[in-house]
């Protein structure tokens, strides 16, 4: 390499670095741009897909689930168990159990596509975390009367 | 020293990976080494394999949905894209405009995630810390936007036969558009800190070396064939959903050094870009999912679909015996052909440069193995 061709190049090297200093600079005097986790915490989307819950009926206040295990039958990995028994005097099923091993689900979102009732919804958990994995056997039934 | 003068006693093995930092994955290289040159780079595949298609060939066809974002984390909707797609083209299913506008924007919106993504990491491998922090707060503007509608961050399960599981509202389009306004104002930035910088490209210019004739023998498509000058991408040569209705470019490089890959990538942010605002302005009212009958039989045949996801070429390709559930299912992902070229690419080079080469073929190992 030319003599000349090595300054020029040492020129060039030199300035492009300390142009990249001053946009790491600027970046110093601009806002933070993140957020502390633990102790600030971000609004999640309403729209945010967690695990499913049992939702109910705004006008009855009732599930309106009649235990047709569509959601069931529609999910991929199987992680759903609905069961239901006929009581005397009621019209349809009760439902009874409604289990879900979220160990096993993947989020896709087909059982609340295919429940005809508009009985499942999904949560609004995101920070979960546990010890064992019956942790993530969720009864819905339960959660929902919880919920009140 | 030639290499077959060389005494065997300077030679040895070395294992990069398979957890390695720079490779993103759990991909092993076994490198045979001759001081700080690489003789003889073998990946070794098959860490991170879950059997994806067996899974598709047992179960009913919608249950793979999941499945299609859990190979490429980096790109998931693309191939959402190409599976929903795929089920059209077998059961000929009308998809409403919308649904692929909507399509189209939310995947080209994917698509620059994984670009900023591994324009990110790329630079990571390479020693430069400071850049990845800027892609990434980006890159959290389009998860932010995307997960408003998808529901989830990064494995979407958006796109259904027959169109999308959400309509997008305008609170979407006002967020896009904030975005698109924000990264253009972002790439002078990146310009001045990466694309300038002596040292990225001390790294990066004249090493790893693809020509036409490589891309063609194994088989390398998107930006890494683009990059060597090869015009190729699916989304011109055989234009699926709405592409043909935009106008845009194809960015294709000159050397097929790792630089030219670099640009194209970047170029490319710029055209999906173009893309998005363009369906933005064009954006059809109506319905976004068409009417599919619940249980859907596949009807006996088979039937392969291509899109273009961030890293090439996608093709999906079924048999079908006529039940609900696949005879068989083929994926073939971009990646693992970009890959291919990895021995003959990195015969000879400096480990360093192995680095870099590797980097700029942006690999996505859950893809390989899936």
């Amino acid at each position: 390499m030319s003599k000349k061709g090595y300054f020029t190049e040492l020129y060039v090297g030199g300035k492009s670095l300390l142009v990249g200093l001053g946009v790491t600079f600027k970046a110093c005097l601009q806002p933070i741009v993140t957020v502390q986790y633990p102790r600030e915490k971000l609004d999640i989307t309403p729209n945010y897909r967690g695990h499913i819950e049992l939702r109910r009926d705004p006008e009855s206040g009732e599930c309106p689930c009649i235990v047709c295990g569509m959601c069931a039958r529609a999910c991929p990995s199987g992680c759903i168990t609905v069961e239901g028994e006929k009581k005397e005097g009621e019209k349809g099923k009760t439902l009874t159990v409604f289990a879900l091993d979220f160990t096993r689900c993947s989020l896709c979102g087909t059982c609340v596509e295919t429940c005809p009732k508009g009985a499942i919804d999904f949560s609004q958990d995101y920070n979960i975390a546990g010890f064992t994995r019956e942790e993530f056997h969720y009864d819905l039934i339960r959660r929902l009367e919880e919920r009140g | 020293m030639s290499e077959a003068q060389a005494p065997l006693h300077h030679r040895f093995h070395l294992n990069m990976g398979p957890q390695h930092p720079s490779t993103h994955g759990v991909l092993r290289v076994i490198l045979e080494m001759d001081g700080e040159y690489v003789l003889n780079p073998q990946p070794v595949l098959g860490y991170g394999h879950r059997m994806q298609e067996k899974m598709a060939e047992a179960r009913a066809w919608p249950g793979f949905y999941p499945n299609t974002a859990r190979m490429d984390y980096a790109g998931a909707l693309h191939y959402n894209h190409g599976y929903c797609a795929l089920i059209e083209r077998l059961a000929g299913i009308e998809v409403p405009p919308r649904a692929e506008y909507i399509r189209v924007i939310t995947s080209e919106l994917n698509r620059i995630a994984s670009h900023l993504l591994w324009y990110g990491a790329l630079l990571l491998d390479l020693g430069a810390f400071t850049p990845i922090l800027y892609t990434f707060d980006d890159r959290e503007q389009i998860l932010d936007i995307l997960e408003d509608i998808t529901g989830s961050r990064l494995t979407y399960c958006y796109f259904r036969a027959g169109g999308v599981s959400r309509d997008i509202d305008d609170k979407f389009v006002e967020r896009t558009r904030a975005f698109i306004t924000r990264l253009r104002s972002r790439f002078p930035m990146l310009e001045k800190l990466v694309n300038g910088n002596v040292i990225f490209l001390k790294r990066v210019e004249g090493v790893g070396i693809i020509d036409k004739d490589m891309c063609q023998r194994y088989g390398a498509t998107g930006p890494v064939a683009r990059g060597a000058g090869v015009p190729y991408d699916v989304r011109r040569a055989e234009p699926y959903s709405v592409y043909p209705e935009f106008d845009f470019e194809i960015p294709v490089g000159e050397n097929g050094d790792s630089l030219d890959r670099f640009l194209v990538r970047f170029k490319e942010m710029e055209q999906s870009l173009r893309i998005i605002e363009q369906a933005l302005d064009r954006l059809p009212d109506g319905p976004v999912m068409a009417k599919v009958p619940k249980k859907l039989k596949l009807s006996p045949g088979d039937v392969s679909f291509a899109v273009e996801a961030a890293r090439g070429e996608l093709t999906y390709y079924l048999i079908s015996d006529g039940t609900e559930v696949p005879y068989r299912m083929r994926i073939r992902v971009p990646s693992y052909s970009n890959l291919s070229v990895l021995p003959e690419l990195c015969h000879g080079m400096l480990l360093s440069d192995l680095v870099a080469a590797m980097g700029s073929l942006d690999l996505v190992i859950p893809e390989i193995d899936r």
